[in-house]
């Protein structure tokens, strides 16, 4: 998959349209494959981050990061919510999986459902990912 | 800079030993390019593909599970630019260096020592790199050099950049002067396009529109600052 990326990235390294395989979030889109995933035993990541130079830049803030890698995940009720950017909620057995500023999506061909919060710098904010097979690690 | 280049020239074996696809370019491409302009052999480790990095490019084009393969190749991009030959990739996690053995790290670090036998190695400053992973990486080589018997340790050059850090740590012993291979500096910085655009596409803006301010605004470019420490 990624080599399709990165031929689209070398061909448009010169151009100004990139092409780019996440997209906004369609809810009901986003909806769907949520459902394709309920009550399955499924790999996650999942992760948050402010930078590891936020506190150099500003005496204001601190760093602040969490990310799970290939964590273990079962969820009986799936919804996305708001009107951008989303919110997700997964409902598990025994708790909640909980991700909010989610802005682009993508289905990739290995069936990896990825959701991704970017700010206008393009910079990941927070993502939540879900697949039937671990993640790379 | 005339003797500080003959300094530089005496060194044939470097090795330069970063966490993160970009550390060799940001603020040490230049060095790294004046070496290889004296014909040294270098060798880079790059010991994460830095999958957690959080610039996905300016408008962005990656995603988390794209981002390490972009890095790598722009890692391979920017060795040529700078005139690396000899790239090595651990492939370890982005951000969890800290949290492994440390004497399995200097290990590792140490294998790569036996096998290069650098004179000079470019590495971060324990404790003053600011992302842990530098600082543990860090530790890592100074811990694995002081294995050596004193006459057989190389020298390290290393990098520091947390907040008032000269306070402590003093101020830099090697300031160099980059000019010379300024352009092959931008050209390895540009290489890392997902983790360098915002900064080079705002330099060029700048560049074309107050010319007069060249100097200006070159001038971080063209000095590097490093600290020798002795182990």
């Amino acid at each position: 998959m990624w080599i399709e990326a990165y031929t689209h990235y070398q061909t448009n390294a010169q151009s100004k349209k990139e092409v780019i395989r996440m997209k906004s979030i369609d809810r009901g889109e986003v909806q769907q494959y949520l459902d394709q995933f309920l009550n399955q035993d499924l790999y996650y990541h999942l992760e948050t981050s402010n930078g590891s130079y936020a506190s150099l830049e500003s005496e204001q803030q601190m760093s602040v990061c969490a990310f799970i890698r290939n964590g273990r995940i079962r969820y009986s009720r799936g919804t996305i919510a708001g009107a951008g950017p989303y919110r997700v909620g997964l409902k598990l057995e025994e708790g909640w999986v909980y991700a909010e500023g989610l802005t682009d999506y993508e289905m990739t061909e290995k069936g990896q459902l990825l959701l991704g919060g970017y700010d206008h710098e393009g910079r990941i904010g927070i993502a939540l990912e879900l697949s039937r097979h671990p993640f790379s690690v | 800079m005339a003797k500080e280049k003959e300094v530089m020239s005496v060194y044939k074996k470097i090795l330069a030993i970063y966490p993160h696809p970009d550390d060799e370019s940001f603020g040490k491409a230049g060095a790294l390019a004046l070496h290889a302009k004296e014909g040294a052999e270098i060798t880079l480790v790059c010991a994460t593909s830095g999958q957690m990095g959080r610039r996905m490019g300016k408008p962005f084009f990656a995603n988390r599970e794209t981002l390490w393969k972009i890095r790598e190749q722009e890692l391979k991009d920017a060795c040529n630019v700078i005139g690396i030959k000899d790239l090595r990739l651990w492939r370890m996690l982005d951000k969890t260096l800290q949290f492994e053995d440390p004497e399995e790290l200097a290990d590792r670090v140490e294998t790569v020592l036996n096998e290069v036998k650098p004179e000079l190695v470019y590495s971060y400053y324990p404790n003053y790199a600011v992302h842990p992973d530098h600082d543990a990486l860090a530790e890592a080589v100074i811990l694995a050099i002081s294995r050596f018997p004193k006459e057989e340790r190389p020298v390290v050059y290393a990098s520091a950049f947390s907040k008032n850090c000269e306070k402590i740590i003093g101020t830099p012993d090697h300031v160099m002067d980059v000019s010379e291979v300024l352009d092959v500096k931008l050209d390895a910085l540009r290489a890392h396009r997902s983790q360098s655009e915002f900064i080079i596409k705002k330099l060029e803006q700048s560049l074309a529109a107050e010319t007069e301010k060249q100097d200006v605004l070159l001038e971080p470019y063209r000095k590097e600052r490093y600290w020798t420490i002795k182990v």
